[in-house]
């Protein structure tokens, strides 16, 4: 199963680093944001998978997942959310003073 | 103390001069003259110590570990140095009083003045390097000031430029020198260096030492071929020439030669780079000067000619050598001063420095004629005055040289040519200026200068004269102590008679002076033919001015190469340089073995299922990304998978917040299209979208390999103790909220500020944005007729979503939730308002300003944070308790809830501030171009 | 024990901005005086926290009272000390600046001016690499909104660049972290010094892999070849006191590469030892060249400015590089001078641009500025500052690195190249002094004269130079006792998690 966990989390990285390439803001932030799912993803995974653990502390339960990571996770969401609504008013705001979505601001070829 | 003085003087004159400049221009002169008489009396009353064949040095720390101590040093040379700077520096204030025009600032002048007689004084004294470099720098940079002087004048702002790069790079090489041969002795003072001659020659460093200060000499001193800087210098005021290109700060060059003598000369490598320099510089600027025609270009390159003749000698390395090389070093400095100083008198009161121009001036100036022309002789080398004396000497040695055997005769035939060239030249300074007929077309009639204007030059010839006459009662004693403080031990057998009998120097001498007047005679054709031969301005400067042209235009071009404002083209550098990096440590630490060993996870059909659905989603978006609308929906997709993901590896608490997330983040990217194109075409070539393919392609196999080996790893984690203490410790058993409230509750204290500042941000960047929405109706925000379901689910929405937030909230320390899902959810509810009833109604009916829920929120944190202080705890300690409530059950009340709170509070404000602000701008609320009439138009 | 001021740092920007945005309904006045203050309580501060660190033992701070590895921990050392009090003191002179009128061209400048504060503070002082991971967004997020403060299309585009690849790098960044939490299940600096020097050698790839992905980021926000070129655009366009105070953002960058790559993968990282010896100063080097070049090719002061930034970073980073005791201090020593200096050029250039009329910064003829004498000596005096002609500050450390690079095996390239480029600096500067100040048309002279307050914060700034070159003893033996602290990260762990290390820590104190 890891080769197939490792093989998306990859192929989301891909895609995303794919479009942050592209020259139009839009299809930067929507990189950007598959990234960012990417980079949660691994960093959730940093700490093992481990399906049926428990979550909350309990004293039958067997195993638990490791939550530092799901900590982490969490924090990085949150930022990585005030981060792409900037970037995304940015955007706006970069249209509006350039008069098109060019990550450099040129009309496009 | 009396050593620091003499150098602190003329360094405060440049405060205090411009001072008394306030009280008129004469005062500034004044105070220059008085505070540079003060220093050269201060120098006297050393002077005698001196004499007595003491060493003065007075030192004190500045930075020991360094090596670098603000210590000074006096000795011969010092002496004969300082005497040089001080004396002629008082004639050259004089001069400058009367040859400075009234629009000329001369406290402005003078300031420079003094700044640059202090640093030229400070390169003199210093007794440790690093602190003669220090004024050896200063005298460039207050070189360029006086040379740029007069700042309107091309030429001149040019020749500053080129004299303050050539001799502020060679002295770069100075430094580089000097650290070496501290290096090399372990000390920087000098009285160490120059005691430890054979531990330095011997010495690997030596050869490269030697070099970089050689270079720094050399450019400094004008020797060939870095001495085009000299002429073109020349656009300087005259008494800036007289001063620093004829007495002192071109001198500063072969000062260095003189001083690091003992500890550098006599080794071969010394002897072959100074003597070439030397030699080829003074013979071949010698035959430049003859056929120069500004009269002061002729002056700059007879002083290179000359400059290089006292290097030559001190290229000798013997002890005779040197006496004869400090011997011209004060002659040179008596009669080319003057010389300048009758050039800007000439130039003062004909208009012109031209040559082909100036005849004829005796009958106009006779006096100061008369006192150029013994200057001019002292200059050829004409018997009975000091140059005389010293070539002579030179003669001497060039003769006496033993070193290159079969080749000897080379360097006394060499330096006879020179001497002609020498007695060309000077014959030509004499006849040109003052005879051979009338002058041609000048701008005003000639006139004898003001009284005042010419005492310096009388005292100068006077002392060429003098000295040429009476060597011995005048100069002896002065050239003794300074030859002695050169060569640091005994002094040779010399004499400095005028007559020593008929010799090979006489012949040389005469050869010079018969060849000269015979070359002279003959000079027409020698122009033809120089010119024939020659026939454009030697291009050393060309050559400079072409390399710096050369390298403005290499670094354009790089520059334009890397910094080419492509955001595309960086965003690939930094993938790429992850990349790279990531497979360079790829391949170190041994061969990489795939062996499935640590898989743990067995294959499931759901997950395989959300993986599946989460690769095709993303491979959607990247797809469909030219038609944003799909795009988003499937970016949403891949967010759902995202969740679900969570959810099956049992993360109740990401999986939620990832999913409030998801949907805020798409209702955002909605609003977004609201005003931003909708669909692109392709804007980038297909080679280009391969790069980046590849691009995309590495990094997601680095991170697809990376998942692989970590997650196949073992793992050992300090979870455990958050585990252990999170019932215990945190009094929670959600340990992902305990860990985010109270374990590393900082963490989230910074995250709640990122989204602070993020909406804060968001608010400025909004601030009169005039932007026309898309054709409204599509995706719209806030359609004029909202449709009537939605509004009528809507409302009662809040306050449900109000319970449920509470709910989550107080749960959240136990079960999954928490402040921030709740935050959001009620953001969402708040959301669904403005999108149902339409911005108006909403800002109505919920007048609140955000920015103070988000304060609050902060401060909640804040204070939930700074409360364990009281308990001399630090920083958000929490404590808890616990209570029991219908419905949400038992639960406890920890001091780490109010921090949730606050987390609560500032979530829904930003979430507010964001969506709300975006609200504006197509609302009826929003600035627009238009009237509002016409916005009404665009509603529909 | 220093008691709760190591936190100070942290919350008393945060305070101020929050008190700023209760009370904008209070007008400027209100705003500015809170902000001076907070500013000023921010410097005593700081100098507190320096004074406290010349001890030479590290003051701890556990948050929540968790003990490290498990809590975050603050760490003050010389280092973090130094740089909280350089940054507040370069802050204290831009906000005067900006007071002057700048601070009005955009909403909120005052706000998101000491939230960025807040983010420096946190992570200079920070002991956890995901807390100077937040630190990092903090300050990155005020520094978006600061760029873009003033608006205009070039600050537009020139913030779209910089927010895009600072958002890419934390995703690096966060990829780096999870990679190395992955094997060695920690986040505490000092704790993963320690398990980094116990790893086993089937962990050394994935831990070399995320200490290189570190390294990237940090060059990022350094501005290290071939990571730079965002700067120039960046920095030109911003207005003058933001531009100054980011004269310290590129330098957070080479805080965190000294900090992780000298304490976690230093000298005694076992197998893993000096891992970003062969790159950094390689590195260095060339980010210095390519700046020199940059700056002889730029046509605008703003933006020669911006490169005399690319160039210390190109500097420091090579004598760090070096990794000795002697190269380190002499990069600290710089470190202080070129922060300052280039602060205060960018204020300076926009004290000439400004008198300069519709020519502004760019480097061809234009009227003479109305206060020539004034504003040339300054920028004369800064000039020779940062060229490193004696007898300023710039001299001073170029001497400290040139003698601390002399027993090296790369000393050739070392001193080449330093020299060199000092050597095209200079032509550089000498031109555009030369076409400001004396290749002026006398035609027109604009009115403006700089205001009193911006004046002060100018030369209060270019003094620096001289004060770093008197005191020059004084200031080389610190850094000389701050890169020995350094040097020995066996110190900085025991100070942090004890001498019996990465034991399981209690809690101290809960239940009250």
């Amino acid at each position: 199963m890891e080769i197939l966990i490792s093989t998306a989390i990859g192929f989301l990285v891909a895609c995303g680093i794919y479009l942050m390439l592209r020259a139009r803001t839009m299809d930067v932030v929507i990189g950007l944001t598959l990234l960012s799912y990417a980079v949660n993803l691994f960093l959730f995974a940093s700490g093992r998978l481990s399906n049926n653990a428990a979550a909350l502390i309990s004293p039958d339960a067997a195993a638990y997942a490791d939550p530092l990571p799901q900590a982490l996770v969490l924090t990085a969401i949150v930022i990585g959310f005030g981060m792409t609504a900037f970037l995304v008013v940015l955007a706006i705001r970069a249209f509006g003073d350039l008069g098109n979505d060019h990550v450099d601001g040129e009309s496009g070829k | 103390m009396t050593l620091l003085l003499i150098v602190l003087i003329p360094l405060l004159g440049a405060l205090l001069v411009p001072a008394a400049g306030a009280r008129g221009r004469i005062a500034a002169a004044w105070m220059a003259g008085a505070l540079t008489a003060i220093a050269l009396g201060l120098l006297l009353s050393l002077a005698p110590r001196v004499f007595a064949g003491e060493v003065l040095v007075s030192s004190w720390a500045w930075m020991a570990d360094l090596g670098l101590y603000f210590s000074f040093r006096l000795d011969g040379l010092g002496l004969l140095f300082a005497l040089l700077i001080l004396g002629i520096g008082l004639l050259v204030i004089l001069y400058a009083t009367y040859y400075l025009s009234p629009t000329d600032s001369m406290s402005k002048f003078f300031a420079y003045m003094m700044l640059f007689m202090g640093a030229m004084l400070g390169v003199v004294l210093s007794e440790n390097m690093i602190l003669l470099l220090v004024f050896w720098e200063l005298t460039s940079i207050t070189s360029f000031l006086l040379v740029s002087f007069w700042r309107h004048r091309s030429d001149a702002r040019q020749g500053a430029r080129m004299a303050l790069a050539l001799t502020g790079g060679g002295g770069l090489c100075l430094l580089a020198g000097i650290l070496l041969l501290g290096e090399i002795v372990g000390s920087y003072e000098l009285s160490v260096v120059l005691a430890s001659a054979e531990l330095i020659q011997s010495h690997d460093l030596y050869t490269p030492a030697l070099i970089l200060i050689l270079l720094g000499a050399f450019t400094k001193s004008a020797q060939f071929p870095f001495h085009f800087w000299l002429p073109h210098a020349m656009a300087a005021p005259t008494p800036v020439s007289a001063y620093l290109h004829s007495a002192t700060m071109v001198k500063a060059g072969v000062f260095l030669l003189a001083r690091m003598h003992p500890a550098l000369a006599g080794s071969d490598l010394w002897f072959y780079l100074v003597t070439t320099a030397g030699l080829v510089t003074l013979v071949f600027a010698a035959y430049v000067a003859l056929f120069r025609h500004d009269l002061k270009g002729l002056l700059a390159y007879s002083t290179i000619s000359h400059l290089g003749l006292i290097t030559l000698l001190f290229g000798f390395g013997t002890p005779l050598a040197a006496v004869a090389g400090v011997f011209h070093i004060i002659n040179h400095a008596t009669f080319k001063a003057s010389l300048f100083m009758a050039a800007g008198i000439i130039d003062h009161e004909a208009g012109t420095r031209d040559m082909r121009r100036l005849n004829g001036l005796f009958k106009y100036m006779p006096y100061t004629a008369v006192l150029a022309m013994v200057a001019a002789a002292a200059m050829a080398g004409v018997p009975l005055l000091n140059g005389f004396l010293s070539k002579e000497m030179f003669f001497v040695e060039a003769l006496a040289l033993q070193r290159l055997d079969d080749w000897a005769w080379l360097i006394p035939a060499l330096a006879t040519l020179a001497g002609v060239f020498a007695v060309a030249y000077s014959l030509r300074f004499i006849h040109d200026v003052f005879f051979n007929g009338e002058p041609k077309s000048l701008p005003k009639v000639p006139h004898e200068p003001p009284r005042w204007m010419k005492i310096p030059v009388e005292v100068l010839v006077t002392l060429c004269l003098l000295v040429g006459i009476f060597p011995a009662f005048t100069v002896g004693p002065l050239l003794a102590t300074a030859a002695s403080g050169v060569l640091q031990g005994p002094l040779p057998e010399y004499s400095l008679a005028i007559w020593h009998g008929f010799n090979a120097a006489i012949v040389m001498s005469l050869i010079a002076l018969v060849g000269g007047c015979l070359f002279y005679l003959l000079r027409h054709r020698l122009f033809a033919l120089h010119t024939r031969l020659l026939p454009s301005e030697f291009g050393a400067k060309q050559v400079f001015d072409g390399l710096m042209r050369g390298l403005l235009n290499v670094s354009r071009w790089i520059t334009h190469l890397l910094e080419n404002g492509s955001l595309q083209r960086y965003m690939a550098l930094l993938v790429g340089a992850a990349i790279t990096v990531g497979l360079y440590a790829a391949m170190q630490h041994g061969a990489v073995n795939f062996s499935m060993s640590g898989t743990s996870i067995p294959f499931n059909g759901v997950a395989i299922a959300i993986l599946l659905g989460l690769i095709l989603a993303g491979l959607g978006t990247v797809i469909l990304h030219r038609h944003r609308l799909p795009a988003l929906v499937m970016l949403g997709v891949v967010g759902l998978c995202v969740s679900l993901l969570f959810v099956y590896f049992s993360a109740p608490d990401l999986a939620l917040t990832q999913l409030s997330v998801e949907v805020v983040t798409i209702i955002l990217l909605l609003l977004a299209l609201h005003f931003m194109p909708q669909e692109t075409q392709a804007d980038s070539g297909s080679g280009r979208r391969w790069r980046d393919a590849l691009l995309a392609g590495g990094a997601g196999v680095g991170v697809a390999g990376l998942t692989w080996a970590v997650l196949t790893s073992p793992f050992e984690t300090l979870s455990g103790f958050y585990l252990e203490q999170s019932v215990p410790g945190g009094g929670g058993t959600n340990v992902v909220n305990v860990i985010l409230v109270d374990f590393r509750g900082f963490d989230t204290f910074g995250e709640i500020t990122v989204l602070a500042i993020a909406a804060i941000g968001i608010h400025a960047l909004l601030q009169n944005l005039v932007i026309k929405p898309n054709e409204p109706g599509r995706y719209g925000w806030a359609p004029a007729k909202p449709p009537l379901l939605l509004e009528v689910i809507s409302r009662p929405l809040l306050p449900l979503a109000l319970m449920v937030a509470i709910y989550l909230m107080l749960r959240g320390h136990n079960e999954p939730g928490g402040g921030f899902i709740a935050g959001l959810v009620v953001g969402i509810a708040l959301v669904m308002q403005y999108l149902a009833s339409g911005v108006e109604w909403t800002q109505v009916r919920l007048r609140v300003d955000y920015f103070k829920v988000i304060a609050t929120g902060l401060i909640l944190s804040l204070l939930t944070g700074v409360a364990s202080w009281v308990w001399g705890y630090p920083f958000m300690t929490t404590t808890f308790t616990y209570l029991y409530w219908p419905v949400v059950g038992k639960f406890e009340v920890a001091s780490a809830m109010v921090f949730d709170l606050g987390v609560f509070l500032t979530v829904v404000g930003i979430t507010m501030v964001i969506l709300a602000e975006l609200g504006k701008l197509s609302g009826p609320l929003a600035p627009r171009p238009a009237p509002p009439v016409a916005s009404k138009e665009d509603k529909r | 024990m220093m008691g709760h001021w190591l936190i100070v740092p942290v919350l008393l920007p945060m305070v101020a901005a929050i008190l700023m945005l209760l009370t904008t309904r209070m007008g400027r006045m209100v705003e500015r005086s809170i902000s001076l203050l907070a500013m000023l309580g921010l410097v005593s501060v700081s100098a507190v926290l320096l004074n406290a660190s010349l001890s030479g033992d590290y003051q701890v701070y556990a948050l929540g009272n968790w003990v490290a590895p498990f809590g975050i921990v603050l760490v003050l050392d010389r280092l973090s000390g130094l740089m909280v009090l350089l940054t507040s003191v370069l802050a204290l002179f831009s906000l005067l600046y900006a007071c002057n009128g700048q601070d009005r061209e955009g909403r909120h400048f005052h706000v998101l001016f000491h939230m960025q504060l807040m983010g420096l503070n946190g992570a200079f002082l920070t002991g956890d690499l995901f807390n100077l991971f937040v630190f990092f967004e903090i300050l990155l997020i005020a520094s978006y909104g600061l760029l873009l403060h003033g608006g205009g299309p070039l600050r537009s585009r020139a913030g779209l660049h910089y927010v895009i690849l600072n958002l890419a790098g934390s995703a690096l960044f966060l990829i780096g972290i999870g990679t190395i939490y992955g094997m060695l299940g920690t986040l505490n600096m000092a704790d993963l010094a320690v398990k980094v020097a116990q790893a086993g050698p089937e962990q050394l790839r994935l831990i070399h892999i995320s200490a290189l992905l570190l390294m990237v980021v940090f060059g990022l926000k350094a501005a290290l070849l071939p990571l730079y070129f965002w700067l120039p655009g960046a920095y030109s366009a911003a207005s003058a006191p933001v531009a100054a105070l980011f004269a310290i953002m590129t330098k957070v960058g080479v805080y965190s590469i000294i900090r992780i790559f000298i304490l976690v993968f230093g000298i005694e990282a076992g197998v893993l030892s000096n891992l970003a010896q062969p790159w950094l100063l390689p590195l260095g080097l060339v980010t210095l060249a390519l700046g020199v070049f940059g700056l002889l090719a730029s046509r605008c002061l703003r933006k020669q400015v911006a490169y005399l930034v690319v160039v210390s970073v190109g500097t420091l980073i090579a004598g760090v590089g070096l990794l000795t005791v002697e190269s380190v201090a002499a990069s600290l020593y710089y470190l202080m001078h070129s922060t300052l200096i280039t602060g205060g050029l960018f204020l300076l250039a926009d004290l000439i641009a400004r008198q300069r009329g519709d020519v502004g910064s760019e480097l061809r003829v234009g009227p003479t500025v109305t206060q020539a004498l004034l504003l040339s000596t300054m920028f004369f005096i800064a000039a020779m500052a940062v060229v490193g002609l004696p007898p300023l500050s710039g001299f001073i450390g170029k001497l400290l690195l040139l003698q601390a690079a002399i027993q090296q095996p790369s000393m050739a390239w070392f001193w080449s190249v330093i020299l060199i480029a000092g050597f095209f600096a200079l032509i550089a500067l000498s031109r555009t002094g030369s076409t400001l100040f004396l290749k002026t048309d006398d035609t027109a002279v604009t009115g403006v004269r700089a205001g009193a307050a911006s004046l002060l914060a100018v030369i209060a700034l270019l003094l620096s130079s001289p004060l770093l070159a008197v005191y020059g003893n004084v200031v080389s033996d610190f850094t000389t006792a701050t890169a020995e602290q350094l040097m020995q990260p066996m110190q900085y762990i025991e100070g942090v998690l004890g001498p019996q290390q990465s034991s399981m820590g209690s809690k101290v104190g809960g239940e009250q």
